[in-house]
């Protein structure tokens, strides 16, 4: 049997209210939350994370990556080979983006699904819309991942009992390469679009798998056309399966493997769950759980990462961070792009936070060298991945004349435990809160943009609950 | 195999200072020009009688050429040196071997940056193509990393950490008050320290140096030709520096509360110099202030206050002026600013001036010790380069 033997969610840290749009333009924002990827997040570094909590609540490795977004931090360059690096996974790993719109999480899920051996589908997204749009307020950011493998790689958790979709070419909504926002036909008309579609594709789904409406648990809907789903949430009634757009919004194609991960967080045995997905068409999966699932203890749940959030951020800085304001600079040098050689070179480190470790004294380095810095040893090192490792806050500073997106800088002098130091740039934190002893985990960013290279790195974050 | 000094081999006989600040009137060429015919006139020489040429400078130019050219120096070797913030005092240690060789009768040391050109805040270098992992961190964040980790070790409050931070730099403007090379010349009342604008942790913009434009040199000739240019020569008793191996970011050992590469160089220092006791056998100090509690750091690593008592001795008033021991009474980096490659030798100008009684009254330090100090620091907390001089009026 193949199916589901893992997954993992990332909610980012930052919340916006959107009572503070409001209040800011005089129209726009209601009543909730939006999650916000930071300055320094991506679709590919959001990605990692969700894949992170995926791999760090399983004991598999996968050897095919399909990543998913409509927001793609490179175009021409494949972006899960980041993902693929910063998990430090081998080189015979496959990795390949799905991308473009909403609906290529459905290729990445089954494309996934599909490729024989343990195979990872990424699906990530960062939602943005002009302000005082809809898509602003309700928009989300996020990332999930999802493994599927057979039963002898792992327990399944969750297996297709039956699956259909269907396609519509209409227009719903489209946004040209390079435009922040997207645009929307009248609702009214999709919404008629949709339903004739998902009627006929979950028809189709339940009858594949032999069973009626009667027999489902649990219906998820995922789809960014708000009144599609919320007409088409009637079949559901009772079984529906909140949506948390009030509390985190809606992250656009990571919106469908988010919420399945959300029931499956919380999921029994032997629960029949419908799973629709509005993108282009509908998507209907009919899914169970299978015993497996009650031993299944996921990483971090949707819900822990909802509850850790911070709901301080001001709408000023989510505009700064979405590029909708400009500060002014500070009277320093644009940072300096990442050179392609020096990077390659450095991939263990710089996308794996891989140090090396002396084979005799133990010391760990961070970043790796090749001569001991206790006893001098030269060349007798071995590899030693820290991106997994808790640390302990030593010393820190804030900058606030360093170049950032976000000033000030918060920068802390880390001591991983079990030996290892490293002087990091700090992020998801206040930096009025940061002390000595502070306990925190590192987590892949992506510093800056120079000259249209990514520099993605890895900081410290407060360490999760 | 060791490192023996060169303890009165050689000695200085005539130095030169340009004023140090925004010296939108020159370039560099005009500071080096400035400088190094003062220290000519100082040293009674023409340029023709030197022999030889080290140049100090970060950024300002590269190779001989950028001292040759605009001194119209005639077919001389001329070296130019780099060592991030000690340059200019590397320059000098250079320069002072080359006559203790033998090589040459005559050399120059001389030091220039030119900062305030660039337009940006702070200092800025440019770095070789990179992955984009090295920190990002501005000079004054590494430098602020001492602050929570000395008073986290040493039991103090926020405020009073802030409160010997503020007199360190309350300190040294007073002392630059009085001279009249200062970038700034007027104190600063303790308040206005305390409240200024934050750059970075607890340092606000008063912790910090100013950026400045300035050149200093030094004429250097054998201890036993010293008294054909001058009556008062400065020997040198010690010239030790010290490159780190830059673990302080990866060695959990490394507590951020001290500069090894200081206690290094101050130790090879003393051995060279003789010295034992420094808080009781050196007269004046000249010291890397580039950030306030660099200075207070650097107290216990030079040996002037035992650990954990330095910020005591601080506000004590042990280093001001007419303390136990003077430390930056030119005012230091505080007042002159940081014109990377002219610091180290403006160091040695104001022991010049101090231990030849030359300084003005309103400074001058009455004192029958004979031994001054410099250090010049470069980098930051955990991987840094460190120099040391000790230069005295007498032989022996």
């Amino acid at each position: 049997m193949r199916g589901i033997i893992g997954y993992g969610t990332y909610v980012p840290y930052y919340r916006l209210d959107r009572s503070k749009i409001t209040a800011a333009m005089g129209a726009g924002g209601g009543r909730g939350h939006r999650a916000v990827a930071g300055y320094d997040e991506d679709t590919t570094t959001m990605g990692v994370e969700a894949a992170r909590n995926a791999l760090r609540g399983s004991t598999v490795t996968p050897s095919s990556i399909w990543f998913a977004t409509a927001n793609p931090a490179y175009l021409d360059k494949t972006n899960a080979t980041a993902i693929q690096a910063a998990l430090d996974l081998p080189q015979d790993t496959w990795a390949v983006d799905a991308g473009g719109s909403a609906r290529s999480a459905e290729a990445a899920l089954l494309g996934a699904k599909g490729t024989p051996g343990i195979s990872m589908a990424v699906v990530s997204d960062l939602r943005t819309g002009n302000p005082t749009s809809n898509d602003e307020s309700n928009g989300g950011d996020g990332a999930a991942a999802v493994i599927f493998g057979d039963d002898q790689d792992a327990p399944v958790l969750a297996h297709t009992l039956g699956f259909a979709a269907s396609t519509g070419e209409f227009l719903d909504r489209y946004r040209l390469p390079g435009d922040t926002s997207s645009r929307i036909w009248e609702e009214r008309f999709g919404e008629q679009a949709y339903l004739a579609l998902a009627e006929d594709a979950i028809e189709r789904a339940t009858k594949s798998a032999n069973i009626g409406m009667e027999d489902i648990d649990k219906v998820v809907i995922a789809g960014l056309h708000a009144r599609a789903v919320r007409s088409l949430s009637k079949i559901a009634g009772d079984k529906l399966v909140d949506d948390l757009t009030g509390r985190i919004g809606n992250p656009g194609a990571a919106q469908l493997p988010v919420l399945v991960a959300s029931v499956l967080d919380q999921a029994e045995p032997g629960e029949t769950i419908l799973c629709v997905h509005l993108a282009d068409g509908a998507y209907a999966n009919v899914m169970r759980t299978t015993d497996a699932i009650a031993d299944y203890t996921p990483f971090a749940t949707v819900e822990s990462q909802i509850a850790a959030g911070s709901d301080n951020l001001e709408y000023n800085l989510y505009l700064t961070w979405r590029g909708f304001l400009d500060r002014e600079p500070p009277r320093r040098p644009d940072p300096d792009r990442p050179g392609a050689p020096p990077t390659s070179r450095s991939e263990d480190w710089k996308y794996a936070f891989v140090g090396s470790r002396d084979r005799s004294s133990g010391a760990i380095h961070l970043p790796p060298m090749r001569v001991s810095m206790d006893g001098g040893a030269v060349d007798d090192m071995e590899r030693i991945r820290m991106a997994d490792v808790p640390a302990t806050i030593t010393t820190f500073t804030v900058d606030y004349l360093a170049f950032s997106l976000s000033p000030p800088t918060v920068a802390v002098v880390i001591d991983f435990d079990g030996g290892g130091r490293f002087q990091a740039e700090m992020t998801d934190v206040d930096p009025n809160e940061v002390k000595i002893g502070d306990r925190v985990e590192m987590t892949f960013r992506r510093l800056f943009t120079a000259q249209g290279i990514h520099n993605y790195f890895w900081k410290a974050r407060p360490l999760a609950d | 195999m060791a490192s023996h000094g060169i303890k009165d081999q050689v000695a200085i006989v005539g130095m030169g200072c340009t004023p140090f600040g925004e010296r939108w009137d020159k370039g560099a060429d005009d500071l080096l020009i400035d400088a190094a015919h003062e220290a000519y006139a100082s040293a009674g020489v023409i340029q023709d009688d030197i022999d030889a040429f080290w140049l100090g400078t970060m950024g300002s130019g590269v190779s001989g050429l950028t001292l040759s050219k605009p001194l119209q120096i005639d077919y001389k070797p001329v070296t130019r040196v780099e060592n991030m913030c000690a340059t200019g005092s590397e320059a000098f240690r250079n320069a002072c071997y080359a006559v203790a060789s033998g090589a040459y009768d005559v050399v120059m040391a001389i030091g220039v940056e030119k900062l305030k050109d660039s337009g940006y805040s702070g200092l800025t270098g440019s770095r070789p193509p990179s992955d984009g992992t090295d920190s990002s961190l501005t000079a004054p964040a590494t430098f602020s990393l001492l602050a929570p980790a000395y008073a986290h070790k040493h039991g103090l409050d926020e405020e009073t950490m802030k409160e010997v931070l503020t007199r360190i730099a309350w300190k040294n403007h007073k002392n630059g008050a009085l001279n009249p090379r200062a970038q700034f010349r007027k104190e600063v009342a303790k308040e206005t320290i305390a409240a200024s604008p934050l750059v970075a942790g607890p340092l606000g913009i008063f912790d910090c140096s100013g950026v400045s434009d300035g050149s200093a040199a030094a004429v250097i000739v054998r201890a036993e030709d010293a008294h054909r240019y001058t009556d008062k020569p400065l020997y040198v008793k010690a010239l030790s520096f010290s490159s780190g191996p830059a673990t302080g970011a990866l060695d959990p050992s490394y507590d951020y509360t001290t500069f090894r590469e200081v206690r290094t160089s101050a130790e090879e220092a003393y051995k060279q110099a003789g010295i034992s006791d420094p808080r009781s056998q050196i007269a004046m100090a000249e010291v890397h202030d580039c950030f306030t509690p660099t200075e207070l750091v650097l107290m216990e690593d030079l040996g002037f206050a035992e650990e954990g008592t330095a910020w005591k001795e601080a506000l004590n008033g042990t280093f001001d002026l007419d303390g136990d021991l003077p430390v930056n009474p030119d005012g230091g980096l505080k007042s002159f600013g940081h014109p990377i490659g002219a610091s180290g030798l403006r160091m040695l100008f104001e022991c010049w001036l101090q231990l030849r009684g030359e300084a003005p009254p309103e400074r001058q330090i009455d004192s029958d010790r004979t031994l001054g100090l410099t250090h010049n620091l470069g980098g930051q907390p955990g991987a840094c380069v460190s120099f040391v001089a000790v230069v005295g009026s007498e032989v022996g």
